[in-house]
């Protein structure tokens, strides 16, 4: 009990300092990555062959942009991306420097997500929702989006485990937070009780943060 | 009144040319409860969903009175479909939202009616609650589509197709998903509802019995060509074509199967 009490007085503060950092790059990043994802999802359904406005060439580019994104070793996208994380932010160091390369790197894997979530949505019901003369765009909001709300709620729990896997890798390059907390103590002062403490916070936020995320995704389906 | 001239509808796959509709003419007066029948993949969704425009026709003209929608596009197109009511097979009704507001999903649309009573949640959902009465489900308004039965989700649907009051009412296969006693109901509701609103009823079967219910014109169709088309009694007491022939002794097969049953019981 004492050793707890000593090590939380010693490293308290840290890690909770650097939790609070690692939630705060990963939520933020999460959430720009919806702001590119979504839309790119959306324009993936609603473009493709069987759509609501089939485009090759648009449904095309699309694909190519995502595919191209989602190859990208986030390790590498990191460093190549400095000049225009600055560029945007003014560093590329700290939660704001990492969240550019986060989202950069998570949103053409949102929009497959998003992508994959509304083509679950039943067929009949688009051809509902038109034979009822509803446009494109109230079928995206009306149809697409609210049907298809309980998936989407799945991906996101999904998408912000990956953006929160990629923040480990960035506090490597200086972002902070708790993977870089984890590198600094564990491995380099050999300080394995700090890693630990570390690796049990990130263990406990994701369980939570997929528990919460499926919790909701059950309470708001309507479905049997 | 539904005029349907030459109407051609060819698919193109990698297979090849596919005509799925061939020459059709057709003229459905309004009032009518006009049955289209034929095996499965005779043509049947297609030529229906070639009036509300959900499938383009290769060629010809249909003319919904008077008017050649073939060229509607755009907003044009879209008001023309909320005109038209549509129900289908598995009823299509939006799971996450409640019977009410699958209802006021039509409602909702609206673009002209901006202005009038159906620009407020309140007035939608007097308008919805005065639909679910009519199909006798206005006690159901709250709960969620897959907490009903699939009568109760036809009704549902029936009331949601009603919504913008349109003169013609198009079922795809309406009661194929429900069992005999549940059939006999639904159609029962379609029947009052073209007698009392006096809304134009194409429905899409391939049992002749629901046609024979429900129907007071019929069309036989087959590889996508109309194969007979008259009265009802005519078709069934004089029918022309070998199709038909074959659809009346299956059905006669099943209604001595029926009859059977119900003897052993
Ligand atoms: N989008 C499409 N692309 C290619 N072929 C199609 C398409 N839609 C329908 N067809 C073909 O056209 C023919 C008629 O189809 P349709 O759905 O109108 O038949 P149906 O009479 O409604 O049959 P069912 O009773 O099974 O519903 C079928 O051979 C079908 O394979
Ligand atoms: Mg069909």
């Amino acid at each position: 009990m004492e050793v707890l009490a000593d090590f939380f007085a010693q490293y308290g503060d840290l890690l909770l300092q650097e939790a609070w950092n690692t939630i705060l790059m990963t939520v933020i990043s999460t959430f720009f990555a919806y702001v590119i994802g979504l839309p790119l999802g959306v324009a993936l359904v609603v473009t493709s062959p069987k759509g609501l406005r089939p485009h090759r060439v648009v449904n095309a580019i699309l694909g190519w942009i995502v595919n191209i994104g989602r190859s990208f070793p986030f390790i590498i996208l990191l460093v190549v991306i400095i000049p225009f994380t600055r560029l945007l932010v003014g560093t590329s160091l700290g939660v704001a420097g990492a969240i550019v390369p986060l989202t950069v790197s998570a949103a053409p894997f949102v929009g497959r997500m998003v992508e994959q979530s509304l083509s679950e949505v039943d067929a009949g019901l688009i051809e509902a929702a038109q034979s009822f003369g509803a446009s494109t765009w109230q079928i995206v909001w009306k149809v697409y989006l609210r049907e298809g709300v309980s998936s989407l709620i799945r991906g996101v729990s999904i998408a912000y485990i990956t953006i929160f896997g990629y923040a480990a890798m960035a506090g490597a390059v200086g972002a902070g937070g708790l993977g870089d907390l984890a590198i600094r103590y564990g491995y380099q002062r050999y300080i394995g009780s700090v890693m630990v403490a570390a690796v049990v916070i990130c263990i406990i936020w994701v369980q939570l943060f997929q528990s919460i995320g499926d919790y909701a995704a059950r309470k708001i389906d309507k479905r049997r | 009144m539904i005029e349907i001239e030459h109407l051609n509808k060819t698919f193109t796959a990698r297979s090849g040319v596919h005509h799925a509709l061939s020459d059709i003419n057709l003229r459905i007066e309004d009032g009518d409860v006009f049955g289209i029948i034929g095996q499965s993949g005779a043509g049947k969704s297609t030529l229906v969903r070639c009036i509300n425009m959900l499938e383009q026709p290769t060629s010809g003209t249909v003319r919904i009175d008077g008017a050649d929608i073939t060229g509607y596009r755009g907003r044009q197109l879209l008001g023309l479909r909320s005109r038209i009511g549509m129900i289908f097979q598995n009823f299509s009704l939006f799971q996450q939202r409640t019977v009410l507001n699958n209802v006021t999903f039509p409602l909702e649309l609206s673009r002209e009616g901006r202005g009038g009573k159906n620009a407020t949640r309140e007035g939608r959902e007097a308008r919805a609650k005065e639909l679910l009465e009519l199909v006798g489900l206005a006690d159901h308004a709250d709960r969620y589509p897959s907490e009903l039965s699939g009568g109760q989700q036809q009704r549902v649907a029936i009331a949601r197709a009603l919504a913008n009051e349109p003169s013609i009412m198009l079922c795809d296969e309406a009661t194929s998903a429900l069992d005999t006693r549940t059939t006999v109901s639904i159609l029962n509701l379609l029947r009052d509802i073209n007698k009392n609103l006096g809304v134009t009823m194409v429905l899409i079967t391939h049992s002749l019995a629901v046609a024979r219910m429900v129907c007071n014109r019929i069309a036989v169709i087959d590889e996508g060509r109309i194969v007979e088309e008259g009265s009802t009694e005519q078709v069934f007491s004089n029918p022309q074509s070998a199709v038909t022939r074959e659809l009346l002794h299956f059905d006669s097969l099943t209604q001595v199967q029926a009859d059977e049953e119900r003897a052993g019981n």
